[in-house]
């Protein structure tokens, strides 16, 4: 598979090692041009500095032949339009934004787009690790 | 009229003030506290702190009611989301929408954002309409209509030059509307003479310029319009 992925911070740059580890292809894009730094040296992908909703720089990073595409930059709204245009524009099959906002995760996650809104997950997480508590005497 | 518009910069600012004095009912939305520390005295109830692509702050800001939703921040990805949700979770009928980088105005169009107000985009056209050299102009472009009105200048060579406005055939998407002449514009009737030296407006179906250019100006290499009809606007600050 040919993935691209925007936004190289801790998310974007482990799951390109664990796409790369499984034997898929991978670009990442950053603006900032010291983010691939992250992916450890000589890192057998692609990496483009710029913006994640410019289209010359999704083109640059082969978002036209790719398979799937994932935004997770720091910017919920950079990833859900990123995310539209890879779409709308260049046709992705797969396309997955990381949304930390919860309301607007729901509103943009539409048939075409999947949305994961690592808050919500959390909270599930944290609920579901509080309710299996168990205190003696209770 | 009820109006909610986010970005409290000047062109939200003075927006809210227009608005105001014209009667209407309007709402600033801003995310950045000095900003909002700036205006509150002024605006008062009608400034709202708080980042406009949450969905709560557009909630409270009113925007269930809203006739009119206006995205003017400085961030085209902010602009973007506030339309979005403007016209699909609120179904605002109206929404107005700025692009700061010229760049992204596709990104707009792919996404049905509209109308989309760039100032760069602006500023060039009059440039462009400066330029001696330049033939034709593009006045305005009526997206969603699939129309545009151009601008040429008739030289003392063109085809037209010293003819009967009926005896001149236009390609086919193209209607001759009006003839400006010594600062002063007449509708184009019939029997109307168009001068060299004169500017004439027509209405044109988008790609049918080349056809206009030829019929009204066949010294002008169209290559040339064409290649200046779309800006091109390289990547980078």
């Amino acid at each position: 598979m040919y993935v691209v992925i925007a936004g190289c911070g801790r998310v974007g740059s482990s799951l390109a090692q664990l796409l790369v580890s499984e034997g898929h292809e991978v670009a990442v894009i950053d603006e900032d041009p010291e983010a691939f730094t992250r992916l450890g040296e000589e890192f057998p992908a692609e990496f483009i500095t710029g913006a994640a909703i410019d289209w010359d720089i999704l083109e640059e990073a082969g978002a036209g032949r790719a398979d799937a595409f994932v935004s997770a930059t720091d910017g919920d709204n950079t990833n859900i339009v990123a995310a539209q245009i890879a779409k709308e524009h260049f046709g992705v099959q797969c396309v997955v934004a990381r949304v930390y906002d919860p309301a607007r995760a729901e509103l943009f996650a539409t048939v075409d787009i999947r949305t994961v809104c690592p808050t919500k997950d959390a909270k599930d997480m944290l609920a579901d690790a509080v309710h299996s508590c168990q205190i003696p005497g209770r | 009229m009820f109006v909610v518009i986010v970005g409290g910069g000047k062109v939200g600012l003075n927006l809210t003030r227009s608005l105001t004095l014209m009667g209407h009912e309007a709402i600033l939305v801003e995310q950045r506290k000095f900003r909002y520390d700036l205006l509150v005295e002024e605006l008062q109830e009608k400034l709202l702190l708080g980042d406009g692509t949450e969905i709560w702050v557009l909630e409270r800001a009113g925007i269930a009611r809203a006739d009119l939703v206006v995205a003017v921040t400085g961030d085209d990805e902010d602009n973007l989301i506030i339309s979005q949700v403007a016209k699909r979770k609120y179904g605002v009928k109206k929404v107005v929408a700025r692009v700061n980088n010229p760049r992204n105005q596709a990104t707009f169009d792919v996404l049905g954002v509209e109308p989309t107000i760039c100032a760069t985009t602006n500023i060039l056209a009059l440039v462009r309409r400066e330029l001696p050299e330049h033939k034709l102009v593009h006045l305005l472009t009526l997206k969603r209509e699939n129309l545009e009105i151009v601008e040429l200048e008739v030289g003392e060579h063109s085809p037209v030059a010293g003819k009967l406005v009926e005896e001149i055939s236009l390609p086919e998407g193209a209607l001759l509307t009006a003839i400006l002449r010594n600062g002063s514009a007449q509708v184009a009737r019939l029997k109307a003479t168009i001068e060299p030296g004169d500017y004439v407006l027509c209405l044109v179906e988008p790609g049918k310029e080349k056809d206009l250019i030829h019929e009204m100006l066949p010294d002008e290499s169209p290559e040339k319009v064409q290649a200046e009809g779309e800006p091109e606007y390289l990547g980078g600050e």
